[in-house]
């Protein structure tokens, strides 16, 4: 099956294809991939794609899964809006 | 591992990656960039991503215009692989007092040489430009039209790119030493081996002091901890930055829909704090009340590398021979790094500056020093 426009990082909308070609290009880890397509960027902060996006490295360039995910997830990660951090209404 | 070079740049960032451009560009072949973690890891994947020229001296006004020219033409110069998100719509500077618009006046005399496109505005003004602002103490302002932004980390990979396509080797690895012999540089010990080269340029952001005690100089920078969030990207609600120096926040919405802003901090912090996003939100909601609806996605902090007149030390040691620094861009790095790379390639090849600024290291011994009055 070819799964080359299945979305993969449904934040920022980006299709396996672009995950691959990044790949390819040279972008091998989590934190490289995430600052030239956004992938992980979005509301969920990678907790989606992540995973997916460290499995198809692993695939692709034979590096150990360790190497792969040094993606930071930043806080707040419930993605609260600022009425309430100010505890407004 | 290629163990000789022309010159060893330390540091994958924007200005690293912007000095091995424009010096491959000039025809200088054996150019390494050495990178420990990965481009962008350092400020520039972490800054505000702001562009503008409304400054309060002459020099800082030079290189952030002269940037600005090569933002607006940086897609076709370096062909890049992604648009690199320039918006040119404008950066809007709040006065609280009459102290702040005095200051804003004298820096638009200075603009205006420069043919930077400044006005002053007035509250009403400025809500016109953004209907959404609360003008409430808000005595007057400063608006720029072709200030803006662009996105860091592809301007970033933009030059690191068109540098790779001259040849420029990029290596994975960690400056640990230079090596000289009496005063002048002969190597780079990393820790993936040694590298021979008689110049190195410092263009490690944050760690720039650290670099310079590898050479036995202590450099008068310092780093300081800087907090900034980002939203849910939404439709687009607001064209300028909005910026206020006394209240020390910046505001804008990204070309891709998200809100990034960041406040100075007021007392040391490590890295994120729940103290920021309570003053942060709280100042940007009252100002902007649409933005009350926000979700935040992210929180980060970065270092500015702050320089003693708030501008930047480009040049060659006094005391080392091919020891070059482009370092203490003091928070406005990003913006001024296409102009830093010309400048820098300038230096290392004895060229006469393309600008007349005086960015060397020298200056503040001779106490030529104009401090820069607007940042944030
Ligand atoms: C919160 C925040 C907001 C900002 N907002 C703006 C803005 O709106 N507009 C603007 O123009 N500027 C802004 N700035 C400033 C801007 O980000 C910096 O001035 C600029 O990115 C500096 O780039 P650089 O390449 O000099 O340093 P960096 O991007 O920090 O790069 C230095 C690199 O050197 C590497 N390195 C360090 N030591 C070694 C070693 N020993 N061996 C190998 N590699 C090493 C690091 O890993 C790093 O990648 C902001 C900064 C922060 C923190």
């Amino acid at each position: 099956m070819n799964d080359d426009n299945i979305i993969v990082c449904r934040c920022e909308d980006i299709t396996m294809k672009e995950i691959r070609d990044a790949i390819k290009e040279g972008f091998t880890t989590l934190e490289e991939i995430k600052r030239v397509l956004r992938a992980g960027m979005g509301p969920c902060q990678g907790k989606t794609c992540g995973p997916i996006i460290a499995r198809e490295i692993v695939k692709m360039t034979g590096k150990s899964m360790e190497e792969v995910m040094t993606q930071k997830l930043r806080p707040p990660f419930g993605g609260i809006t600022f009425k309430e951090v100010i505890n407004d209404e | 591992m290629m163990n000789k070079a022309y010159v060893v740049i330390i540091g994958g960032g924007v200005t690293g990656c912007s000095i091995a451009y424009n010096l491959a560009k000039k025809g200088i072949k054996d150019i390494i960039v050495l990178e420990r973690k990965y481009l962008s890891y350092g400020a520039t994947g972490r800054c505000g991503a702001g562009i503008r020229q409304q400054w309060g001296t002459h020099q800082n006004c030079i290189l952030s215009t002269e940037s600005i020219k090569i933002f607006e033409n940086m897609n076709e110069i370096l062909q890049t692989k992604r648009d690199i998100e320039l918006k040119q719509k404008g950066y809007l500077l709040l006065a609280y007092s009459e102290k702040e618009l005095k200051q804003f006046k004298k820096n638009i005399e200075i603009q205006h040489e420069h043919n930077i496109p400044s006005t002053l505005v007035t509250p009403e003004e400025a809500k016109e430009i953004v209907p959404m602002l609360n003008t409430e103490n808000i005595i007057g302002g400063a608006f720029c039209p072709t200030d803006g932004h662009a996105n860091p980390f592809l301007v970033n990979q933009a030059y690191a790119d068109a540098a790779k396509r001259l040849g420029v080797k990029f290596i994975k690895a960690e400056a640990l030493g230079i090596k000289k012999k009496e005063s002048k540089i002969i190597g780079v010990e990393t820790n993936k081996g040694f590298i021979e080269t008689t110049r190195v340029v410092n263009a490690a952001g944050s760690w720039s002091k650290e670099i310079g005690s590898m050479v036995g100089i202590d450099l008068p920078v310092y780093s300081e901890v800087h907090e900034i969030l980002a939203t849910e990207p939404v439709k687009p609600i607001l064209n300028p930055m909005v910026m206020s120096f006394s209240h020390n926040f910046y505001c804008q919405q990204t070309p891709h829909g998200s809100f990034i802003m960041g406040m100075s901090p007021i007392e040391k912090v490590k890295d994120v704090s729940w103290q920021f996003l309570e003053r942060m939100t709280k100042k940007i909601s009252t100002l902007l009340p649409p933005t009350k609806n926000l979700r935040i996605v992210r929180q980060w902090s970065g270092y500015y590398n702050i320089s003693p007149d708030k501008q930047p030390i480009v040049c060659e040691s006094e005391e080392i021979e091919g020891f070059y620094m482009a370092i203490g861009f003091s928070g406005h790095g990003f913006m001024l790094s296409p102009a830093v790379g010309i400048l820098m390639s300038n230096i290392i090849l004895k060229e006469k500056l393309q600008w007349d600024v005086t960015l060397d290291i020298g200056r503040f011994k001779r106490k030529e020093i104009i401090e820069e009055p607007s940042v944030v």
